[in-house]
């Protein structure tokens, strides 16, 4: 589904990224975990061009999207919820899903907002409600609808349990083991290591711009080091 | 409580003391080539006195009235929960209101001074570059503080191209938007990377570089001396003029076999001006209800996230830019046309200011907001006109007032949404 293949990215003359290769197949969900600053986000950002990467190759389902435009790249079958939910605060929940199938036709909306509103029927009773007024959970909620509303064969979430209290982060959670289940790849990216390895079938550590350890979720979770480093002891 | 309340008064009422003492009760008087200082009559002073006291007084019971106010019923109902039915037949009432406006608008200047004319030509031509700027700014987001220049592309166009081409009026109103347009597109590619502060800078150094460009090049422009003698438009090759100027034109008013008058081009010009708002308003509002419309306010409200769903913000900022730029080309043109004479001294950065400060009142996004700011900002000054000096004081003193009760502005943009009751 998503290849990255030994990419170095750089802002500015410092370079984020030496040399990270990740793979995800089709319908699996694959965890990226790693310190603040070790690189995690700048690798999400690399695969959606902003910024590009300056040297390896991405490829999405076989295609090179290496040096394509970020616009063009949200619309060939991938999303991406953004760190900090990045909701529009001043338009209604339902104006935010809209925006979401931006390019999509009105049947195809109208079916993708059902099927969000099936998975998070908190976000139905909040149709209404500017989505500046919610909580943090509801809005997270709501930043996976969206990203959801165009159909996308596969999603990226970057920290999707940031600031958010356990029994919340438990059900978006749950909700991202449905999304495998109905067929869309996921790529997670967390801290939170001991939830997210324990959802993925594979997991990769993520260190100071370099890929310290790949192995499934499992694996990884009764790894001693990964204890000791990301999981306290 | 009540010795603080009392210092808090006493220190209100001085400051009204030392603000209106020196303004209104001393006079500077010109005697030959000396300047005396004269106080005022007893009347003013005992008036400044009696304010200070009212100040005072106010301040002192300022709680006790605030509480009768807000208990007065009828002041805090209305707006907030409204159901669905009445939020339709308000907007239903709000479109007829809108048209009849519009239509009294349209009769309106057979009945009253040509002064009066005059000035409601300007406010049009405010109001219709305040809806193009309300696109960049209120909808777009992007604080475009040189948005004059394309109001200057405009004027100038049609100056430059009736002065050594010969086109008309209506010729030269299309490429004079387009122009302004093309302008707008231009600006648009650098900035493309710029936000919020960066932004407003470099759009005031285009508005400047503009300005600049047409006082310096006094060989195509005139420089500071202007141009003049723009033609009047004209009805369908009928001239207003009391005699024809051009080989082949007839003159309106022996057309229709009726006595000349002044007036007939004042108004003629004031519904040209009409159906450009009335056009300018209509379409910038089918635009907010298309896609390029909702990816504006999405850019606006959150560009992170706005990409994130695969609108490409080189296509919407650009947009937003030209589209904006376009009507400023149009009322350019008007402008130009009405004055019969411009220079670069009508297009100083106090313009862009105004114009940015009549989209923040009126509250940025909201159409009919923008058109209210645009009439008061425009015939504010005028009617304060027996305050002569004192009449800037006046409109700065109303601007800070409004933005301190009313930050949103005077009718905050409305988007199309229903609160149910009994929901919390």
């Amino acid at each position: 589904m998503l290849v990255v293949d030994n990419i170095h990215t750089h802002y500015g003359k410092i370079e984020a990224l030496h040399g990270v290769s990740v793979e995800v197949n089709k319908g699996e969900i694959v965890s990226l975990i790693g310190a603040n600053g070790a690189g995690k986000t700048t690798l999400l950002m690399s695969v959606c061009g902003n910024p590009q990467a300056s040297s390896g190759r991405i490829l999405l389902e076989g295609r090179d999207i290496t040096t394509a435009p970020t616009a063009e790249i949200m619309r060939s079958g991938i999303a991406i919820v953004p760190e900090g939910r990045r909701v529009f605060p001043g338009l209604t929940v339902e104006e935010n899903l809209h925006m979401g199938g931006f390019f999509n036709t009105k049947s195809e909306i109208q079916k993708s907002l059902e099927h969000v509103y099936e998975l998070f029927p908190r976000l139905k009773e909040r149709e209404h409600q500017r989505a500046g007024t919610m909580s943090g959970g509801e809005q997270q909620m709501l930043a996976i609808g969206r990203a959801l509303m165009s159909r996308p064969r596969m999603i990226i979430l970057d920290e999707p349990s940031l600031g958010l209290a356990p029994i919340i982060i438990a059900q978006i959670f749950e909700i991202i083991g449905q999304l495998r289940d109905e067929g869309i790849t996921v790529f997670l990216v967390e801290q939170n290591a001991h939830q997210a390895l324990s959802l993925a079938d594979r997991g990769y550590v993520l260190e100071t711009g370099r890929i310290r350890l790949h192995d499934t979720g499992k694996n990884l979770l009764a790894n001693p080091e990964i204890r000791e480093a990301y999981l306290g002891g | 409580m009540a010795a603080q309340n009392f210092r808090h008064a006493l220190f209100c009422a001085i400051v009204t003391l030392i603000i209106a003492y020196p303004i209104l009760g001393l006079n500077l008087e010109a005697r030959g080539i000396d300047i005396t200082l004269t106080g005022a009559d007893t009347f003013t002073v005992v008036m400044v006195f009696i304010a200070a006291v009212v100040v005072f007084a106010f301040q002192l019971f300022r709680d006790g009235i605030m509480e009768t106010f807000k208990s007065l019923p009828g002041l805090r109902s209305g707006g907030a929960h409204k159901e669905p039915m009445a939020e339709n037949r308000r907007a239903r009432i709000e479109s007829w209101v809108i048209t009849g406006i519009v239509v009294l608008a349209l009769f309106w200047p057979f009945f009253v001074s040509r002064g009066s004319v005059d000035l409601a030509t300007l406010v049009l031509i405010y109001v219709i570059l305040a809806l193009g700027l309300n696109v960049v700014v209120g909808l777009a987001g992007l604080l475009d503080l040189g948005y004059v220049a394309f109001y200057a592309v405009g004027a100038y166009t049609f100056a430059l191209l009736s002065e050594y081409l010969g086109v008309s009026f209506w010729l030269a109103l299309p490429i004079g938007a387009l122009l302004a347009a093309l302008f707008g597109l231009v600006l648009g590619f650098p900035v493309l990377r710029l936000r919020g502060d960066y932004l407003a800078i470099v759009t005031l150094g285009f508005g400047e570089i503009i300005r600049i460009l047409l006082n310096n090049w006094t060989s195509l422009t005139g420089g500071p001396n202007g141009i003049g003698g723009i033609p009047d438009p004209t009805l369908f090759g009928m001239e207003f003029g009391r005699r024809v100027k051009e080989e082949g034109n007839v003159s309106f008013h022996e057309t229709f076999g009726i006595a000349y008058a002044g007036e007939h081009k004042v108004i003629f010009l004031y519904l040209i001006a009409l159906v450009l708002a009335v056009f300018t308003a209509l379409v910038i509002r089918r635009f907010m209800r298309m896609p390029v419309g909702r990816a504006w306010e999405a850019l606006r409200e959150d560009e992170i996230a706005a990409r994130s769903l695969g609108m490409s913000r080189t296509a919407v900022k650009l947009s937003a830019f030209t589209i904006g730029a376009f009507f400023a080309g149009f009322a350019g043109t008007v402008f130009a046309s009405k004055q019969g004479f411009i220079s670069p001294e009508s297009f100083v950065f106090l313009e862009s200011a105004i114009i940015l400060a009549i989209v923040v009142l009126g509250g940025m996004g909201s159409q009919i907001g923008v058109i209210l700011a645009a009439v008061a900002v425009t015939i504010l000054p005028e009617l304060a006109r027996e305050f002569s000096e004192y009449r800037m004081l006046i409109f700065g003193a109303a601007m800070v007032l409004m933005m301190v009760w009313r930050p949103q502005g005077l009718m905050p943009m409305r988007r199309i949404h229903i609160e149910l009751k009994g929901q919390e």
